[in-house]
């Protein structure tokens, strides 16, 4: 079998719940469990011999981070691995029906689609072997509770066959408990089928539309829309609900960890989950210092203090220096920062070049995951609750923050540059 | 010469501490409470000193005897059956106070305050004015928090007090330590009575009490958040009379007092105004300021501790971060990387989650 991978990486309007983070590095470029997000994607792609080619297609201008990271991933594995920019929106399959040329290129039979928030222990391989031939398109799929599913796209699966008969983009009311996880396996004749749409979006014909369509043609005649959202076509609302109950899409479901990396509190539960894996894929990455416990990750350039305490679930980049007797506890330390002796770090992110002084105790409340309920996924939520009030949410500093000495950052967002005179709690500083 | 003082009852608002140790035993700069008082009252001639209790503490009784033995004076335990206000205990131990071979005046206190006790300079001025009671006054920041004095400042004879004062009046208020003469008994029953209301006025419209303002610090010690600040008051003081009492180190900053017998690790910053009882540890990276540390508690590495009490045999774990008048009782145990925020826990509690806003712990 010949295969390639798209992978979605958004752009700079898309994943602002990740912000402050991602305001001075594109989001698929932040660093999960010591490595860039969209890495641990390619990674599990360049696994398989039966990939020939992976593409990017984002938003995003190619600055030099982006341009650096696709060269090193390219030495790193040897494969062809290509950035494509897109210039408008034109929706998740818009955008790549509108590559379609560069990705049928070499006639591959099948392609991976993969969006760059979806993060998981990416089961590729058992998806090949799924799908065989008489699968066209194989979407992988999660339970989650009830109460999380409204936020997803929803599939109604036959669990003798696997087909999905049904499927609805973020209900009002409870559908299903298995949800689009945002990985899929693609005959290359879905461009076809998006073909249609996107013929009947620019010249309906009454005869075999939708109101929806009629209604578009219509307020197109009226100028109703925007010019920007003509030609948008959602791969979720449009393509998928028509597929479902056509005998062509089928489900694979999936029962080991997943989630959607949006905001910075499911990062670290990512940093969580795959410092955990890598016990089996890259046990070497995992540190054996005497001060570590559990999983800890340490940049071969960081300067640990001996009698610092690391762990469970911590990382620690490049340059960054930990001083004596600290403590960091499931959290990241980016690039560059200095974490002064004493110091106490929990449930917290810190910013590419951060300084936190001495005695100082910076602390995050972390994502609650369900533990009753199967295969629960972190809450997306937004930061501010019904009340209007700030919920307590892990503590991030933004790049280059300076925390002076003996004061406490509680459940607070700090953005980049500040320099702080006195303590926080739950607060977002501008 | 005599003195009575008014231990009264069960020093709730000093609570944990005062759950396991009766008040005036517990320490104060690594000295109960009462011996600070009792010990200066020798100094300034006192030969008896009887305590007015509401109840009787096997403890307090058994202590005391000990001190009385060592000083060369006698104690005598004076219990009321029921509550007899400020003034009524007086009466209750009239027999002890004077007599028909007794006629020098005795002193009375309150068993919280704490100061530099001046009596002798007290008795002195009480005898040159010969009015029958002198009190002494305290300037305060906020006066309203006691009940003020209002008086002639060249004579000393008080005209009136005033309780909770709605507009400013005087800074300066009651510090609850007065010398009488025998005479003045004659105006106190044996039933509850309250000195400042139902004595002091009427000493004062007969012009026969008079004052004298402390030069020296005050406090009345009786809850966490003024037994801290009184702590500070007591080691600026040592600082001046008895600088060699206080520790010297590259790792001690300002003033700070230690029993012989505590340790401390390596890299901590101790103070300003830290008081380490017997045999506590201070183990590596600690940083302590403005607290008492009872005997035998342990604060672990690198933790941070700013204004509270650490109780008899506490431990605090490690980076873990105490502050805001946070009170632990006896044996409380704190764990690693906990932060307490002004909270109040009772004796032999385990604390394994942080408590982020003012809070009591049973």
């Amino acid at each position: 079998m010949n295969l390639k991978a798209v992978i979605l990486v958004g752009g700079p309007q898309k994943g602002t719940r990740f912000r402050p983070l991602s305001l001075d590095l594109p989001k698929p470029l932040f660093p999960i469990a010591g490595f860039p997000l969209v890495h641990h994607h390619i990674e599990a792609c360049c696994r398989l011999k039966e990939v020939t080619e992976i593409l990017l297609i984002g938003f995003f201008q190619p600055n030099d981070a982006l341009r650096r990271f696709i060269q090193r991933e390219r030495q790193e594995f040897g494969k062809s691995i290509i950035y494509l920019q897109e210039y408008t929106m034109l929706g998740t399959a818009g955008c790549i029906y509108h590559f379609r040329d560069v990705i049928t290129n070499g006639s591959p039979d099948a392609f991976f689609l993969m969006f760059s928030d979806a993060f998981c222990d990416f089961p590729l391989q058992e998806m090949i072997q799924f799908k065989e031939k008489f699968m066209p398109y194989l979407i992988m799929t999660v339970e989650v509770p009830k109460e999380q599913s409204l936020h997803y796209g929803c599939a109604g699966i036959n669990l003798t066959t696997s087909e999905v008969v049904h499927y609805t983009e973020k209900p009002d009311t409870f559908v299903s408990c298995d949800i689009n996880a945002g990985i899929y396996l693609l005959n290359i004749d879905i461009f076809e089928n998006i073909g249609v749409l996107f013929q009947n979006k620019h010249r309906p014909s009454l005869s075999d539309t939708s109101m929806e369509e009629v209604m578009l043609h219509v307020s197109h005649q009226n100028v109703y829309k925007p010019e920007s959202t003509m030609g948008r076509i959602s791969l979720e609302s449009e393509v998928l609900p028509r597929l479902a109950g056509s005998g062509k899409l089928f489900a694979f479901r999936m029962d080991r960890f997943w989630l959607n990396i949006k905001s910075a509190g499911s990062a670290l539960y990512a940093n969580q989950a795959i410092l955990e894996l890598y016990k089996s894929s890259h046990p070497e990455r995992l540190s054996d210092l005497p001060g570590c416990k559990g999983n800890v990750y340490i940049h071969p350039t960081a300067e640990v203090d001996d009698s610092a305490v690391l762990g469970p679930n911590v990382t620690v980049g490049a340059g960054v220096v930990i001083g004596q007797g600290a403590r960091v506890k499931n959290s990241m330390i980016l690039d560059g920062a200095l974490v002064k002796a004493h110091s106490c770090i929990l449930n917290s992110i810190i910013g590419w070049h951060c300084v936190v002084g001495e005695w100082t105790r910076v602390e995050g409340t972390p994502t609650e995951i369900d533990p009753n309920a199967p295969h629960a996924t972190t809450d997306n939520f937004y930061l501010f609750d019904e009340q209007g009030r700030l919920r307590p949410s892990i503590t991030i500093l933004g790049r280059d923050v300076t925390i002076p000495a003996e004061v406490v950052i509680r459940n607070s967002i700090i953005m980049p540059s500040k320099e702080l005179g006195r303590g926080f709690k739950n607060q977002i500083l501008l | 010469m005599k003195a009575l003082i008014l231990v009264g009852g069960y020093g709730t608002r000093l609570r944990p501490l005062t759950l396991n140790v009766p008040k005036p035993l517990v320490e104060f700069g690594n000295k109960p409470i009462m011996l600070h008082q009792v010990e200066a009252l020798v100094e300034a001639g006192v030969r008896t000193v009887i305590l007015a209790v509401s109840y009787m503490s096997d403890a307090l009784e058994k202590e005391m005897q000990i001190h009385a033995k060592r000083l060369g004076i006698e104690i005598i335990f004076s219990q009321e059956n029921e509550p007899l206000g400020t003034a009524g205990p007086l009466a209750l131990a009239r027999k002890h106070l004077a007599g028909p071979e007794c006629n020098e005046p005795f002193f009375v206190l309150n068993s919280d305050v704490i100061s530099d006790y001046p009596f002798a300079k007290l008795l002195e001025f009480h005898k040159e004015h010969g009015k029958e009671g002198t009190i002494c006054v305290a300037k305060v920041e906020e006066p309203s928090k006691y009940g003020v004095v209002v008086y002639d400042k060249s004579s000393g004879l008080i005209h009136k007090f005033v309780e909770k004062p709605q507009e400013f009046v005087s800074n300066k208020i009651n510090a609850g330590m007065y010398i009488f003469n025998p005479s003045m008994l004659n105006r106190i029953e044996e039933r509850p009575m309250s000195i400042e209301r139902e004595v002091f006025p009427y000493m004062a419209n007969e012009h026969e009490l008079c004052c004298m303002e402390l030069q020296d610090f005050w406090m009345d010690i009786g809850q966490p958040k003024d037994f801290l600040k009184g702590m500070c008051m007591y080691l600026t003081s040592l600082r001046q009379r008895s600088p060699e009492k206080l520790l010297k180190g590259s790792n001690i900053i300002g003033n700070v007092l230690i029993d012989p017998s505590v340790k401390i690790g390596e890299n901590c910053k101790i103070g300003p105004n830290v008081v380490l009882g017997p045999d506590v540890v201070i183990e590596d990276g600690v940083r302590i300021q403005r607290c008492t540390v009872m005997r035998k508690a342990t604060i672990k590495s690198h933790s941070w501790l700013e204004s509270c009490i650490i109780g008899w045999e506490s431990r605090v774990g490690k980076w873990a971060r105490l502050e805001n008048v946070t009170v632990l009782g006896q044996d409380v145990n704190v764990k690693d990387e906990i932060y307490l925020n002004g909270v109040r826990i009772l004796p032999h509690k385990s604390i394994s989650t942080s408590v982020p806003e003012p809070q009591i712990i049973m």
